[in-house]
């Protein structure tokens, strides 16, 4: 367990992380996140980051390759919140995660996980 | 000349400041200098008194020649007051030299009266050199004073000359005017992802039609900008780069293919709004003000 909540809600999984982790906990993270996607067939995965006011390399690189493994799963992962003071510094570091969606609060990445409203929607079994 | 009679002059002559103090002083309140800075007779009378006393240390202490001596470091702070209220006219200026300059003449008037004529001139010598002294100090102390002002007023018009405008629900704009130095983007792309934290915007238009060149460091700056709000969440919109600029970009094989761009601020302010699945367009019944 590496202490990360995740709340599964309609659909999307809902990840708060509310501490600075420790690589192998990143790692845990990851690996739990992941099963939890198949485990509960999710649409997306939304994680929250407002909470950090550091994201090192490690865990950039680890929120990256969720995306690519949710997607592999047909889930969509967003990232919100992330402070400004972090998103530059990720940036100078040359992180710039190209492919990693992004909202800039909960509410909103919500919206945009939400299935398109219309004709289209598939029936989830 | 030995050091024993250099040593006999610093103390004869700090003993004529120290007995000539009162008459010294009603002359230099009378003085160009002080009489310009004071607002009245007692002012300038303090000023003086207090002027002679870090004059008088700095000799005692035999270091009339020297800026940095404790009696005139007394002074620095009085002297750069003294300065800024000749602000108000035109500052330290040459005529302030020269107005220091006159502060000689009652002193070697008065040594010349008191003197043995064996000290006369070894005696004036010392205090032509500490009013030289005193004059140095001062323009250095107008001009410490005024690289503060300086410095202040930079990063006044670096806060100034960035303001984050928000332009609808959801975008915000930042108009960039004049040239841009790494300090100045730095404080405008700080401002910039704060606001968009703050305000929760979904678009962000970084408008660079006031700004004439670009340089490398800039645009990298300007990229780097962009695709920060992208990992916050939000989208940035660069626009009114012009020609010659878009010119120097392509040729520095700076690549903005992430960054959206449009030519004028309207039409980033269109693009906005279409991202946030608004729509502007005129009403066939002619113009409806809502």
């Amino acid at each position: 367990m590496a202490g990360v909540p995740i709340v599964s809600l309609n659909g999307v999984l809902l990840v708060t992380i509310q501490e600075e982790l420790l690589d192998q906990s990143v790692a845990e993270f990851e690996q739990e996140l992941t099963e939890k996607v198949v485990e509960t067939r999710a649409r997306g995965v939304l994680i929250d980051v407002s909470v950090l006011d550091i994201i090192d390399s490690f865990l950039a690189r680890t929120l990256h390759d969720i995306a690519a493994i949710t997607s592999l799963m047909a889930a969509r992962t967003v990232v919100v919140g992330m402070r400004p003071a972090v998103a530059i510094t990720l940036v100078e570091l040359g992180l710039t995660l190209p492919g990693l969606e992004t909202a800039l609060s909960v509410e909103e990445g919500l919206s945009l996980l939400s299935p398109a409203p219309g004709p289209a929607r598939t029936a989830r079994p | 000349m030995t050091t024993t009679s250099d040593r006999q002059i610093t103390t004869v002559v700090s003993d004529f400041l120290d007995a000539q103090k009162d008459a010294i002083v009603a002359q230099w309140a009378g003085s160009s200098f002080f009489r310009s800075v004071a607002q009245d007779s007692d002012q300038a009378a303090g000023d003086s008194a207090e002027v002679l006393r870090g004059v008088r240390r700095a000799i005692a202490a035999g270091q009339a020649d020297n800026p940095g001596a404790d009696g005139f470091n007394d002074l620095r702070s009085l002297l750069t007051a003294l300065a800024s209220q000749l602000d108000g006219n035109e500052g330290v200026s040459a005529r302030t030299a020269v107005e220091v300059s006159e502060l000689k003449q009652p002193l070697l008037r008065l040594w010349q009266e008191q003197a043995d004529a064996e000290l006369l001139t070894p005696g004036a010598v010392m205090l032509v050199g500490a009013v030289d002294t005193l004059r140095l100090v001062l323009v250095e102390s107008a001009l410490a004073a005024a690289r503060d002002t300086l410095a202040i007023q930079r990063e006044q018009l670096s806060e100034l000359s960035t303001p984050v405008i928000k332009l609808w629900d959801g975008v915000l704009a930042i108009p960039l005017i004049g040239t841009l130095d790494s300090m100045r983007s730095q404080v405008a792309t700080e401002s910039l992802l704060q606001a968009i934290m703050t305000q929760q915007a979904k678009v962000a238009i970084l408008d660079i039609t006031g700004v004439p060149t670009v340089d490398t460091m800039v645009a990298q700056h300007l990229l780097k900008t962009a695709m920060a709000a992208r990992l916050m969440g939000a989208e940035c919109v660069i626009s009114g780069i012009r020609p010659q600029i878009a010119n120097t970009m392509v040729q520095l094989g700076i690549d903005l293919g992430e960054v959206a761009t449009r030519a004028r601020l309207a039409d980033a302010l269109a693009y906005a709004l279409h991202r946030l699945g608004l729509q502007v367009g005129s009403s066939p019944a002619g113009p409806d003000v809502r």
